[in-house]
């Protein structure tokens, strides 16, 4: 079986991100950038698999500029087999990312997609679904824990009143939750070795994808500081603010 | 290798440093042990081969890479590198520089990987500074079954990793008064004879060991020798050379971490309704220790730079311990100012690293015989 992991370029999670002057976006020149937390743990969960027995080969793939070769190679370090990477500075939507992943599950036809759940940049929490939309394949979303059995994956989704497990046919579209696991440090030794890993060199024109945004962003804003709290002198007093902020 | 798997690496240890190694510090310190687990880790990251030849399953960094590398391990408790150093360094140097075909394959590929431990052990009861005189004495003699080689008898002191080791370097004398008359030998921990003391307690980096090491008419194969007979010294020293470099780099990484430390303090702490970062004599002291972190930072690369370039070394080594073990030692000293009485209680971590990093004017050549050293290849080359 093979796996696909798809991986995204991001601002790193340590990094406090800071609005551009003309409010287009966020500062990324000089910023350090790395994997995505939620893609790590969507190559370990494919890692284990592979160590596991199911999975025989897993392939990282990237939309992203030229940098995001550095994201592959630390696919590669963690276990990945080979990698592609889609290169691209432009900047591509949810929508047009899903188009170019359906068009490498084509082309590799994997048996499973596993995905973060979400970018911790945009937030966007979409590709995985549109791409199994695209595809027309099951999906187990938020996955805090995965189980291939013969054709089937039971994926434990983590959903608002709990657990919740669903067994899908494969092939399967899987996106990660935090609890999935704890990605393991590339050693250092692999990551010497992943250099000699195959990275084949594609852009979306390979594909024939148009990945023009749908989309327009207005205005980026710093979120508001916090305003300094009210001190009250009784209760009396709480319980007539609150009523007047109409909250109690 | 090249720039991006480098980036990624440092990348990488950066990370395991500050996400594994420094939430455990405190404990290490107080049960003044290293956790199984994290050792496995650290075998796992591929942490005891920094410095082996990819030959023997290390990473074979060069001496540039391998500084850089020492700057981020020296982000956490000097113990904690401790763990893996000796394989790194002083323990597997003299088999990596000077062995033999047989004695690197024989060895190598197990100290690279971690499985054995090594140290060590060239200071004695009577010889510290003084490392020619050395009185552990190593005899002609045949073995039980007639096989050529050793007998070495005498005692050992403050042999870091002594307790976890497998396999010692040691300096034995096998001919006449001096340097000249001491060799070198591999003598595994299972010898007959050979016996290890109690840890000592000491003064920081708990969690590191050195213990004495007693030889008893401890017999040593012939083909256990590293390099000929009565060249033992100049392998010491060699390997202390290198040690020095790499001893120089951890200094500047726990002033880095120190640094920051303080730093972080200062912009946090208000007195009289300010920052204390925002006071003059507080921005003088990190001014201080920053401005003596980066010369320190730049001697170190520079010297290994010329290491990897083939020069002779010896100056610039002794120059970059002198230099970057006494910053390391003020930059502690002011850390400790800056937190004040925070700077006291050992909660804030500042008073450990403080105790830690004395030992680097000592270890490894005191600050003293540095100077020594740094006088006479200057007078030598004529200034």
């Amino acid at each position: 079986m093979k796996i696909l992991v798809p991986v995204k370029r991001v601002i790193d999670y340590n990094v406090k991100p800071r609005v551009k002057a003309d409010g287009s976006g966020v500062d990324l020149a000089n910023v350090k950038m790395s994997m995505n937390p939620f893609d790590e743990i969507a190559v370990e969960e494919a890692i284990r698999l592979k160590e596991k027995g199911p999975a025989e080969e897993i392939i990282a793939v990237s939309v992203g500029p030229a940098k995001a070769t550095e994201t592959l190679r630390t696919a590669l370090a963690m276990g990945a087999d080979r990698a592609i990477l889609i290169e691209t500075d432009e900047t591509v939507e949810p929508l047009g990312v899903a188009k170019l992943l359906a068009k490498v599950v084509e082309a590799e036809a994997p048996q499973l997609v596993i995905l973060g759940k979400q970018a911790i940049d945009d937030d966007s929490n979409q590709t995985g679904q549109m791409l199994a939309a695209l595809l027309g394949w099951g999906q187990g979303t938020f996955a805090s824990k995965v189980v291939v059995e013969g054709d089937s994956v039971d994926v434990t989704r983590e959903v608002d009143g709990g657990l919740e497990t669903v067994k899908l046919k494969l092939p399967a579209i899987v996106t990660t939750d935090l609890r999935l696991n704890e990605p393991r440090y590339a050693s250092l030794p692999n990551i010497m070795k992943a250099k000699s890993k195959p990275l084949e060199q594609k852009t979306p024109e390979d594909y024939g994808v148009d990945i023009a945004p749908r989309l327009k962003t207005l205005k980026v804003v710093e979120p508001p500081v916090r305003q300094a709290g009210i001190k009250v002198a009784d209760v009396d007093e709480l319980v007539a603010k609150l009523k007047a902020l109409g909250v109690a | 290798m090249d720039t991006e798997s480098f980036d990624l690496l440092l990348d990488t240890l950066r990370r395991f440093v500050a996400e594994r190694l420094r939430p455990l510090e405190a404990q290490v310190a107080d049960t003044d042990a290293i956790p199984d687990s994290l050792i496995a880790e650290m075998r796992e990251m591929g942490l005891f081969g920094l410095s082996i030849p990819e030959e023997f399953g290390g990473l074979g960094l060069s001496m540039v890479e391998e500084i850089e590398v020492a700057f981020v391990l020296g982000g956490t408790t000097p113990a904690m590198r401790s763990a893996f150093g000796t394989n790194v360094g002083i323990g597997s140097q003299a088999i990596v520089q000077d062995g033999n075909d047989a004695q690197k394959a024989a060895w190598l590929p197990r100290i690279a990987s971690g499985e054995i431990i090594t140290s060590f052990a060239l200071t004695e009861p009577d010889v510290g500074s003084d490392s020619g005189a050395v009185k552990t004495r190593a005899t002609k003699a045949k073995s039980d079954d007639g096989a050529d080689g050793y007998r070495l008898s005498g005692s050992k002191r403050y042999i870091t990793n002594a307790d976890k080791a497998d396999l010692f370097t040691v300096m034995a004398r096998t001919g006449g008064e001096g340097a000249s008359g001491v060799s070198a030998f591999l003598v595994p921990r299972d010898s007959a004879g050979l016996s290890v003391g109690a840890p000592e307690a000491k003064m920081g980096q708990q969690g590191a060991h050195v213990c004495d090491v007693n030889f008893d008419d401890v017999f040593v194969p012939a083909e256990n020798r590293v390099g000929p007979e009565g060249e033992g010294f100049k392998v010491a020293m060699r390997v202390l050379d290198r040690g020095r470099l790499h001893i120089s780099a951890v200094c500047v990484g726990v002033a880095e971490r120190l640094i920051a430390d303080a730093v972080a303090y200062a912009t946090q702490r208000k007195q009289f309704g300010q920052p204390i970062s925002d006071f003059q004599m507080i921005q003088a002291m990190i001014a201080d220790s920053k401005a003596e972190c980066m010369a320190a930072k730049a001697l170190v690369r520079e010297t290994a730079r010329k290491k990897d370039a083939g020069a002779r070394i010896t100056l610039d080594c002794a120059a970059a311990k002198l230099i970057a073990s006494e910053m390391v030692g003020r930059v502690a000293d002011r850390a400790v100012q800056i937190l004040g009485g925070a700077g006291y209680i050992a909660d804030y971590g500042v008073e450990r690293l403080y105790r830690d990093v004395r030992l680097f004017r000592i270890y490894e050549g005191t600050s003293e015989i540095q100077r020594l050293i740094i006088a006479r290849e200057t007078i030598k080359a004529g200034g």
